[in-house]
């Protein structure tokens, strides 16, 4: 499902600029459809951000994330070719995850 | 400068294994916070006690939405030792947004799109070992995004 995941992290200067973009419709549980009835809530709960395979950042999200989530995030230390990965788990116990390498910004 | 251990535990385990139990990820996300309908059960879910303003915290968001369903936000944290950023709107349904949690390695500063049901403050909230700082941006809202 790395489809579900596109992502860049480009080198800029000390910083690491690390961008994500996940499909996800992030449905509250509120939302009624054309038929009136209530969409069941299905979001993402977790996000786990690693570089090198160590764990760098943890997001934790409620149904306030927007539709299909973006995020940026700044990492340090580290340098061109070094692998950073996103995995996301969600409500319904779906999830993807994505791999890429750092790139000379 | 330390940051919370167990980030690297709970992180670990959810990176080695893709098909992680839903009893295991309900161990993580904190449930009381997140499903919370006031500011003050959402702050208390997150084991917030006092809140301090802080200059040293920076809410990016725009004057005014068109539409609540996508708001970019942006926060920077610019106190030493910060674990956290906690993300809420007070107006909304459920008032925690997101929590972010940062290991060594990564900057307190994210950049994400909440929904917003209604004009109010988007509020950050960062820790910083047990103490809690705040700063926050009122953003007008023209068109509700909680659907």
């Amino acid at each position: 499902m790395a489809d579900n995941i596109k992502m860049r992290a480009q080198l800029k200067g000390a910083l690491t600029e690390l961008k994500v973009l996940m499909t996800h419709p992030m449905e509250t549980g509120r939302r009624k459809n054309d038929l009136d009835e209530v969409v069941p809530a299905h979001f993402i709960q977790l996000v786990t951000i690693s570089l090198n395979g160590k764990v760098v950042t943890e997001a934790q999200w409620g149904t306030g994330i927007s539709k299909n989530p973006y995020l940026t995030l700044h990492l340090r230390g580290a340098k061109v070719g070094d692998m950073v990965g996103v995995v996301w788990h969600d409500n319904r116990g779906q999830s993807a995850r994505h791999e890429i390498a750092v790139t000379a910004g | 400068m330390k940051r919370r251990g167990f980030i690297l535990a709970t992180g670990a385990a959810l990176l080695s294994g893709m098909l992680l139990p839903l009893r295991a990820l309900a161990a993580v996300w904190n449930k009381a916070a997140f499903e919370a309908t006031t500011l003050a059960g959402a702050t208390q879910g997150l084991q917030v006690n006092k809140e301090t303003p802080s200059a040293d915290i920076t809410v990016n968001a725009p004057d005014r939405a068109e539409n609540g369903a996508v708001v970019q936000v942006e926060v920077i944290s610019r106190i030493p030792g910060t674990e956290a950023i906690a993300i809420v709107v007070e107006h909304n349904p459920t008032p925690l947004i997101a929590n972010f949690l940062f290991a060594e390695g990564a900057e307190p500063y994210v950049v994400t799109r909440i929904k917003m049901a209604e004009t109010a403050e988007v509020k950050a909230i960062v820790k910083v070992g047990s103490r809690y700082f705040t700063a926050g941006k009122q953003v007008e809202v023209l068109e509700n995004g909680c659907g």
